[in-house]
């Protein structure tokens, strides 16, 4: 039908038997397709809307929330716009009678010391300026001077740098969660400094982690890509054995995977021992193999391996062995024929593992809390911190950002590079 | 015949619909730590409570670990579905300020001490915020392996003395303890202990200290790894919780011993989540949970001293090796000799900026 429609364009119109033409009845019935299709799609799309586009779009978002402050002292930000904090004059009654009022107005559903927590992320001690004020303040009834009674009752309160604060984050969003992220703070004037150098911290775990994942992603491909080759050339009886033994640690708990590397490699550990033994350490000598930078490495490398081998070997799957036989007939030696012929063939298998193992093992942290030590601990360890210990979600959101952004940055250059189209994942 | 099958079926769904009602039991869930912790817990709180309320099911739930976080982000999204909180006095104070846990009014809901005293009182000034019922006090103290020294370390500078007792040390990956204990062994006196610490001179010192024997440290995070380091002879001394190291030395017969000098006091206790969908219920199991037997009777499963002044003369033997517990208590008098109580309020301030510092130096 379509070939003669096709063919007899110019001429007369055909039509279907109840005088439709053919070409808008053909239309419609794929319209009526594509849209049954699409509400076939429809659930997983709003399935990936809801449990994963808005959840990491919120918690972007944290990362420059700060309305708190305004919530909290919805008398006092206004008033402070008119203040000067770059002098040297503290705000006058009138925004301390607006502080008070603020402060008694959260004591009632008692969410102010909130405001005290959010403070003392920026500036140690506003935790307990607020945590001992609010009792006090409560008793203060119709005062001469609140001014004078407010700096009676903690002496901070007088203080040039409370109130600097307080108005550098009056806004309703800000920048300081991701000064932190990058080692830095505010000086007097507001301007971004950055931290002394013994302070300096998250991007140096930046840095190292990224490096450390490099490394983790090389040795898998060294490790996993002759695995890789013998099960994909292999029989199938005994490639099915080697295919347990590589997937067996993969269906085995993280942490046994990871406690069991303790074992190994710790002092009084089985390798030690060994290498005592034979003679080739000295036993006041026993090699640190774990709580350092090798744990970490070792114990990564080994548990993001299936990664590696198994995008490879779906990929080496695939090619021919008459390649091989070709290039070698044409007089090329077996290396010069892997180098031309086999190596290009499998560049995107080794694309998508590498790009699996980078992507996991710099959001790792289980795994590097445990073995890494100091040296070998990456930034998702201060994540979590942030995340669970010292509640500063905006923080670990900031630093959550940047490590999405440079994932996202690192696969448009990978797209550029080698492109997209060159993965393949089985 | 009709009217007979009709009435049957019509008893059998009033029976049975009844007895549901009846078999439906409150399911109350509390969230701990897991492990021996949790079922000391079973065993002197939740055991007991469920044999004398049948109607009451306990769920355990073993996320006090991350009990902050997962709170704050039920909160957010509006549905709290725990009934009982176990945290740290650090984090209940936290939580509270927060205002995701209830304030209680420890009198009208903790049954007094036997002898009447009201619970406040009992309880003294270990209730640290208005929303923490405190049950047990614990130390982080120190460890040492028997086998590595002649003569045993007594003191906390000799943790901190490389050349008369040398070896790996393991201590917490915070600044909290670590601070006050370098500070110490450096010769500040104890009484004074924060005061320097609020300065940036004394942490520098602190920090200097820490220097001294920072290449031999291998720093901890979770409970469990400074005495598995110990019993392995990675390390030769080494900072722990004193149940932990209690449980190796009494119950695994490792040769390890424990040094007391100013073990580091800290707390431990329930907080309500607000919101927590059987209010009622468990505030009653509070008044029964948290009384002065039941907090003696946790002694029986874990060395760990209880948070109530009147609980302390009724703790017994442990209940499966038989051992008196008494002097295996951090509040036991010769034990307590030397003891830092955590302060509170200055970690409430500085523990963000302060971890911020340590974690720089410890990376560097």
């Amino acid at each position: 039908m379509r070939k003669i429609n096709n063919i007899n364009n110019n001429q007369e119109i055909l039509t279907t038997a109840d005088g439709v033409p053919l070409k808008a009845s053909l239309n419609r019935a794929l319209r009526r397709e594509r849209n049954i299709s699409l509400l076939l799609v429809t659930p997983l799309f709003v399935f990936v809307l809801i449990a994963f586009l808005f959840p990491i779009a919120d918690m972007l978002f944290l990362s420059v929330d700060n309305k708190i402050v305004v919530e909290k002292l919805p008398r006092t930000v206004p008033l402070l716009a008119d203040w000067d904090e770059t002098g040297t004059v503290l705000p006058d009654e009138q925004i301390y009678k607006a502080l008070v009022q603020d402060i008694n107005a959260g004591t009632v559903d008692k969410t102010i010391l909130r405001l005290g927590r959010r403070l003392n992320f920026e500036q140690g001690g506003m935790s307990s300026l607020f945590r001992r004020s609010v009792r006090k303040l409560k008793r203060l009834k119709e005062p001469e001077s609140y001014k004078a009674a407010t700096i009676r009752i903690h002496r901070k309160w007088g203080d040039l740098a409370t109130w600097r604060l307080i108005k550098r984050l009056s806004g309703k969003f800000t920048p300081t969660y991701f000064y932190s992220a990058v080692d830095g703070g505010v000086d007097k004037a507001g301007h971004f400094v950055r931290n002394p150098e013994n302070q300096r911290i998250y991007l140096k775990l930046f840095v190292r982690t990224i490096l450390l994942s490099l490394l983790i992603t090389l040795f898998t491909i060294i490790l996993g890509y002759p695995i890789s080759y013998l099960l994909a050339t292999l029989p199938t009886k005994l490639s099915n054995l080697l295919m347990i033994l590589v997937l067996l640690p993969f269906w085995t708990s993280l942490l046994v995977r990871t406690t069991s590397w303790i074992t190994l490699l710790q002092r009084e550990g089985v390798i030690n021992d060994l290498l005592v033994w034979i003679g080739v350490v000295d036993n006041a000598h026993r090699l640190t193999m774990i709580h350092n930078q090798i744990g970490t490495i070792v114990a990564m490398t080994h548990i993001l391996l299936p990664f590696m081998v198994l995008p490879l070997f779906s990929v080496m799957k695939t090619i021919p062995p008459n390649y091989m036989r070709a290039a070698r007939s044409m007089g090329a030696t077996q290396f010069r024929a892997f180098l031309r012929i086999y190596l290009p063939n499998t560049v995107p298998g080794i694309g998508a593992g590498c790009i699996l193992v980078f992507i996991l093992s710099i959001g790792y942290y289980i795994t590097p809390s445990l073995v890494g030590g100091t040296s070998g601990t990456f930034i998702s360890n201060l994540i979590a911190y942030h995340v669970q210990g010292s509640l500063n979600w905006g923080l670990g959101a900031a630093l959550g950002t940047m490590l999405l952004m440079f994932v996202l940055a690192l696969y448009v250059l990978y797209d550029k590079v080698v492109g997209l189209d060159n993965i393949k994942l089985g | 015949m009709y009217k007979i099958i009709k009435q049957t079926l019509l008893a059998m769904i009033v029976v049975s619909f009844t007895a549901g009602i009846a078999l439906a039991k409150t399911k109350l869930v509390i969230v701990s730590w897991g492990g021996a912790y949790t079922t000391s817990q079973q065993k002197a709180y939740h055991d007991p409570y469920m044999k004398l309320n049948p109607n009451i099911q306990i769920i355990n739930d073993d996320s006090a670990a991350a009990g902050p976080a997962k709170l704050r982000a039920m909160s957010k999204a509006g549905n709290v579905t725990w009934d009982l909180l176990d945290a740290v006095a650090s984090d209940s104070i936290a939580l509270c300020d927060e205002g995701l846990v209830e304030e209680v009014d420890h009198d009208a809901i903790l049954a007094p001490a036997p002898d009447g005293t009201p619970a406040s009182a009992d309880f003294g000034d270990l209730i640290v915020s208005p929303c923490f019922v405190p049950t047990i006090v614990y130390a982080t103290t120190f460890g040492y392996r028997k086998d590595a020294f002649a003569t045993p370390p007594t003191t906390i500078a000799d943790v901190f003395d490389l050349k008369k007792f040398p070896g790996g040390r393991t201590l917490e990956k915070k600044p909290i303890g670590n601070f006050e204990w370098a500070l110490i062994a450096d010769g500040v006196d104890p009484d004074k202990v924060y005061e320097v610490l609020a300065t940036p001179e004394g942490v520098d010192r602190a920090f200097k200290k820490l220097d001294t024997i920072k290449d031999s440290v291998i720093w901890w995070s979770t409970g469990s790894e400074p005495v598995k380091n110990l019993v392995a002879g990675q390390v030769v001394i080494g900072s722990a919780y004193n149940g932990r190291l209690f449980n190796a030395i009494a119950a695994e017969k490792q040769p390890l011993a424990m040094m007391w000098d100013w073990q580091y006091f800290d707390l431990d206790g329930w907080v309500i989540p607000k919101g927590s969908p059987h209010l009622k219920e468990i505030k009653k199991y509070l008044r029964f949970a948290a009384d002065t037997q039941r907090l003696a009777d946790q002694a029986k499963y874990i060395s760990y001293g209880p948070a109530r002044k009147s609980s302390a003369p009724l703790v017994g033997k442990h209940a499966e090796l038989g051992v008196d517990m008494k002097p295996h208590m951090p509040t036991n008098p010769i034990n307590a000799k030397h003891r830092l109580v955590k302060n509170y309020e200055f970690w409430a301030d500085h523990e963000v900026e302060y971890t911020e510092k340590f974690l720089a130096w410890v990376v560097k």
